[in-house]
C-alpha cells in the first residue's frame, strides 16, 4: 500500500509524439465544424427569408407574407400531398424490396456475388439512371420502341403520360434504383454486428424456413442498425430534385422543385415564398421522420404475436421468391437504362418503332463528348479534391479515436448523418444567400466544400468500420519493434487498409459526382459539372446529346469504382494474406 | 550474434482494476537477465492485461498503477514503441502486405543505414530460423511454424530488452510447439533477455522455471 503510485492513463509522452497528438485531437472538432458550419448556417439562412427577413433585397422585417404566397399558390397542396405520396412509396418499397431479398439471398451461394453486382449501380449517380429511366419508360422510348409495332401496332408514339406522370411513379422507381441496392448493402453490412449465421441455423433446426427465419430472427436485430440510413433514404425521397426534374410532373411540381424554381426565378420577390417553401420541405421531413418513427412502433407491436406463434410458414418463402423477382427485374431496368444511354450516344439516326438506332456513329459521339471537356475537368477536379479533403479528415478522426482514451458514442454518429437527414434545399439556399454576402458564391473553392458536406459522411461511414475492425495487436506489435505511431499508421495501418480506402475514396467521389443542387446553388450556376449540364439538357435537347452527357457521368465513378478494386489486386498480387482484407 | 547484457524487468506494486474489479492485484516480480517466469491462470483472469501494461498497450479502460524498470529505467511512462520490450502472440501478425524479408527489416533500427548491413542481418536471422533465402516470400505462402519463427526473429531483431511471450504456442500443433518453444526460451537464453510469459498450459513452463498463478492473489 506504501508504493508508489503513478498513473498510467494519459501517459504523457515525450514531445515529439505529444505534439501529434495534440494535433491530432483537434481532428473531430475541425471536422464537425468543416462540414456542419455549411448546414447550420444554412438552415438559419433559409428561416430568416421565409419570415421576409433579407435585407439585402428589402426585406426588413419579420412576417408572414412569403408563406401566405406559397400557401395561396394554385396547386400548393397537390405539391405537398405529391412530395409527400413519392417519398414515403419509395421508402416503404425500398425497406420492403431490400429486407425482402437479402432474406431470400442471404446463405446462398449467389448472396456472395450480391455486393459485387450492386456496388457499381451505387456509383452511378441519381440523375443518370433517372435520365436512362426516362428514355426507356417515355411514350417514344425504348421500351414502346420494342414492342412496336409487332405487338402494340403503334407507328407513332403513343398519346400518353408515362415520364411526368402526375401521381409521379416514374419518379418513385428511379428511387427504388437506387435506394433497393443502397439498403441492401447496408443491410449486409450490419450482419456483420450480429452472429446471423448461426441464428439463422438454430431458427432452421427448429424447423423455419430460410426466409420466415430471417424475418423473425434476423430482421427485428438487423433493422435498428439500418434506421439511419433508411431514415437518410427517406428524407432522399422526400426532397430529392434532379431526379424529380427529369422524371416527375412538373406542374405542380414536388415542394422541392418549386423551390428551386422560385429561387431560380429572374424575378428577386420570389426569393422569399421560396425560402418559405424550403422551410416548409424541412419541416415535411422532420414531420414524416416522426410518422415513420411511429410506423415502426405500430410494426414492431402488430408483429410481436406472429414473431412467436410459431408459424414457420411457407407463405413467406413465396412472398420473398417475388421480392427478390421484382429486385431482378429492377435491376434489369437499371442495366437497360444505362444500355439505352449508351445507344443514344453512338446513335445518328434511331426513328421512331425501330428497336435499335440505323445509323451509328461512334465519331459523331466521340466530337460530342469532346465537347464536354470542360464539364468532364471541373467534375474531376471537385470529385477529387472533396475526396482527398474528406479522406484526411476521416483518417485524422479514425487515428485520433485509436488513440483517445474514449471511443466515439451514437451521438456523434446522428451528428455524421446530419447533412443525409436535413434536406438540401432547405440548408443550400441558405448557404447561398451567405456565400454571395462573402462575394464567394460561384468560386470553385466553395462548392468544393459544399461537397465536402456531403462527400464527408459517406467516406466515414464507409471507412470506419473496416479501421476500427484492423486488429489492433498489428499496431501494438509494430510499436514493441519501436515504430513510432507515425511510422505504424504510414507503413502498417494504411498500406493493410489501402483496399478499404480506396473503395471509400471510389464511394465518396461518387457522391460528389452525383451532386446536382450542391454544384447549382454553391456554383451560383457558373459552375458546371457532367451532371448539372445531364439535368439541364433532360429538359428537352437532343437525346443524343443527352445520352453522351449521362453516360459520361456514369462512366466516371465507374471508373474510379474499378480503379479503388484492380489496384490494391495489383499492388498485392503476390501477398495472399491480404485477400481477408477484401 | 551475441548482444549486450540486459538488466532484470522488475515489476513493482503492479495493480490493474477494471470497472472497480481487481485483475491483477499488487504484484511484485523480478525477473533476471536470461530468466523466464511463467504467469498462469485461467482466460480473462488478465494475463494478457499484464503484459498490455508491461508493453505500454493497456486500453484506457483500465486503471493501473505501478512501475515497469528494465534495468536501472523506469519505463512505465514511455511510449510502447520507446520502450524496447518485444513481444510475441498466440497469432504470429507477420504484416501480411509485406514480404518475409521487409517484415523483418521494419524491425532494425531506422540508424542502421546500410542497406547491404540491413540485408545481412535479415540473411543472418533468417538463417538462424532455418528459412535460408526466405526473403522475397509471402508471408501467407509459409506454414505455421515457420511463419511462428518469422515472428521471433523479428522481435529479436527489433534488439528488446525484455521478451513478453502471450501464449505464442498454443495455435501450434504439439511437434512443433516443443521445438519452437525450445528455439524461442534458447534465443532469450542467449540474449540474456528477461522474460515472462503467460500461459494456461503447464507444459509450456520451461525447465525449473518460476511460476506465478494470478488466481493466488484473487481473495
Amino acid at each position: 500500500m506504501g508504493a508508489t503510485v503513478h498513473e498510467v492513463n494519459g501517459v504523457p509522452l515525450r514531445a515529439g509524439t505529444s505534439r501529434w497528438r495534440r494535433a491530432l485531437a483537434w481532428a473531430p472538432v475541425l471536422t464537425m465544424t468543416v462540414f456542419l458550419l455549411p448546414v447550420v448556417a444554412g438552415v438559419v439562412g433559409t428561416l430568416l427569408p421565409a419570415f421576409g427577413y433579407l435585407p439585402a433585397l428589402g426585406g426588413g422585417t419579420l412576417s408572414l407574407e412569403p408563406w401566405r404566397t406559397l400557401c395561396a399558390q394554385p396547386g400548393f397542396a397537390t405539391s405537398v400531398l405529391l412530395t409527400l405520396s413519392t417519398g414515403f412509396a419509395a421508402t416503404l418499397l425500398s425497406v420492403v424490396l431490400a429486407l425482402g431479398l437479402c432474406a431470400f439471398a442471404y446463405g446462398r451461394p449467389s448472396a456472395r456475388r450480391l455486393g459485387a453486382v450492386l456496388a457499381p449501380l451505387l456509383s452511378t449517380p441519381h440523375s443518370a439512371l433517372a435520365i436512362g429511366l426516362a428514355f426507356l419508360v417515355a411514350p417514344s422510348g425504348w421500351l414502346v420502341r420494342a414492342l412496336s409495332p409487332w405487338l402494340t401496332g403503334w407507328t407513332l408514339p403513343p398519346d400518353v403520360a408515362t415520364v411526368g406522370h402526375p401521381s409521379g411513379w416514374p419518379l418513385v422507381v428511379a428511387l427504388l434504383l437506387k435506394e433497393v441496392p443502397y439498403l441492401v448493402l447496408m443491410t449486409l453490412g450490419a450482419l456483420n454486428q450480429v452472429p446471423a449465421a448461426r441464428q439463422l441455423d438454430v431458427a432452421r433446426s427448429l424447423g423455419y424456413g430460410r426466409s420466415v427465419a430471417w424475418l423473425k430472427v434476423i430482421v427485428p436485430q438487423v433493422y435498428p442498425q439500418i434506421r439511419l440510413p433508411i431514415y437518410a433514404v427517406l428524407a432522399f425521397s422526400l426532397s430529392v430534385v434532379d431526379v424529380a426534374l427529369v422524371l416527375g410532373p412538373g406542374n405542380p411540381p414536388p415542394l422541392s422543385v418549386l423551390a428551386v424554381r422560385w429561387f431560380a426565378d429572374a424575378d428577386i420577390r420570389w426569393y422569399f415564398p421560396a425560402a418559405a417553401a424550403a422551410c416548409l420541405q424541412l419541416v415535411v421531413v422532420a414531420g414524416s421522420m416522426v410518422a415513420w418513427l411511429g410506423l415502426e412502433r405500430f410494426v414492431a407491436r402488430a408483429t410481436r404475436g406472429w414473431l412467436v406463434a410459431g408459424g414457420r410458414g411457407g407463405a413467406a418463402a413465396s412472398a420473398t421468391m417475388l421480392i427478390a423477382s421484382v429486385c431482378g427485374l429492377l435491376f434489369v431496368l437499371a442495366v437497360a437504362a444505362i444500355v439505352g444511354m449508351a445507344l443514344w450516344s453512338v446513335a445518328e439516326q434511331w426513328r421512331f418503332p425501330d428497336a435499335l438506332p440505323s445509323a451509328w456513329s461512334v465519331a459523331n459521339g466521340v466530337r460530342r463528348l469532346s465537347g464536354l471537356a470542360t464539364a468532364t475537368w471541373q467534375t474531376l477536379g471537385i470529385g477529387i479534391a472533396a475526396t482527398l479533403l474528406a479522406l484526411v479528415l476521416v483518417l485524422a478522426c479514425l487515428e485520433n479515436e485509436a488513440r483517445a482514451p474514449r471511443p466515439p458514442g451514437l451521438g456523434s454518429l446522428w451528428l455524421l448523418y446530419v447533412p443525409l437527414l436535413v434536406p438540401q434545399i432547405a440548408f443550400l439556399f441558405g448557404a447561398q444567400v451567405l456565400l454571395v454576402r462573402l462575394a464567394w458564391d460561384g468560386a470553385f473553392a466553395a462548392v468544393i466544400w459544399v461537397h465536402l458536406v456531403f462527400v464527408l459522411p459517406y467516406l466515414f461511414l464507409s471507412l470506419a468500420d473496416p479501421w476500427r475492425a484492423l486488429d489492433p495487436r498489428y499496431a501494438r506489435t509494430a510499436a514493441s519493434l519501436g515504430a513510432s505511431p507515425a511510422r505504424v499508421f504510414a507503413r502498417v495501418k494504411l498500406p493493410l487498409l489501402l483496399r478499404p480506402i480506396l473503395i471509400a475514396c471510389a464511394v465518396a467521389f461518387a457522391v460528389s459526382v452525383s451532386q446536382y443542387l450542391p454544384t447549382l446553388f454553391a456554383g451560383n450556376g457558373r459552375v458546371a459539372t457532367l451532371t448539372t449540364e445531364a439535368v439541364t439538357l433532360a429538359a428537352g435537347a437532343d437525346r443524343r446529346v443527352i445520352g453522351v452527357h449521362a453516360l459520361a457521368q456514369t462512366a466516371l465513378p465507374l471508373f474510379v469504382y474499378l480503379a479503388a478494386v484492380i489496384v490494391p489486386a495489383i499492388v498485392y498480387a503476390r501477398r495472399r494474406g491480404m485477400e481477408r482484407w477484401g | 550474434m551475441s548482444e549486450s547484457q540486459h538488466g532484470a524487468l522488475r515489476l513493482t506494486q503492479v495493480r490493474i482494476e477494471l470497472a472497480g474489479r481487481e485483475l491483477v492485484p499488487a504484484l511484485d516480480v523480478v525477473v533476471a537477465p536470461g530468466e523466464c517466469v511463467t504467469v498462469m491462470g485461467p482466460s480473462g483472469c488478465g494475463k494478457s492485461t499484464l503484459l498490455a501494461f508491461i508493453s505500454g498497450a493497456l486500453d484506457a479502460a483500465f486503471r493501473a498503477t505501478g512501475s515497469v524498470c528494465v534495468g536501472d529505467e523506469d519505463i512505465t511512462r514511455c511510449a510502447p514503441e520507446q520502450r524496447r520490450v518485444g513481444i510475441l502472440f498466440q497469432d504470429d501478425l507477420l504484416f501480411p502486405h509485406l514480404s518475409v524479408g521487409d517484415n523483418l527489416s521494419f524491425a532494425i533500427a531506422a540508424q542502421v543505414l546500410d542497406r547491404v548491413e540491413r540485408g545481412q542481418r535479415v540473411s543472418r536471422a533468417l538463417a538462424e530460423a532455418e528459412l535460408p533465402g526466405f526473403e522475397a516470400r509471402d508471408p501467407a505462402s509459409l506454414s505455421g511454424g515457420q511463419r511462428a519463427r518469422v515472428a521471433l526473429m523479428r522481435t529479436l531483431l527489433s534488439a528488446p530488452r525484455a521478451l513478453l511471450l502471450d501464449e505464442p504456442f498454443s495455435r501450434l500443433d504439439a511437434q512443433l510447439r516443443g521445438d519452437f518453444r525450445r528455439l524461442v526460451f534458447r534465443h532469450a537464453a542467449e540474449r540474456g533477455l528477461p522474460t515472462l510469459l503467460v500461459t494456461h498450459d503447464p507444459a509450456d513452463v520451461p525447465p525449473g522455471g518460476r511460476v506465478i498463478t494470478l488466481d493466488d492473489f484473487v481473495k
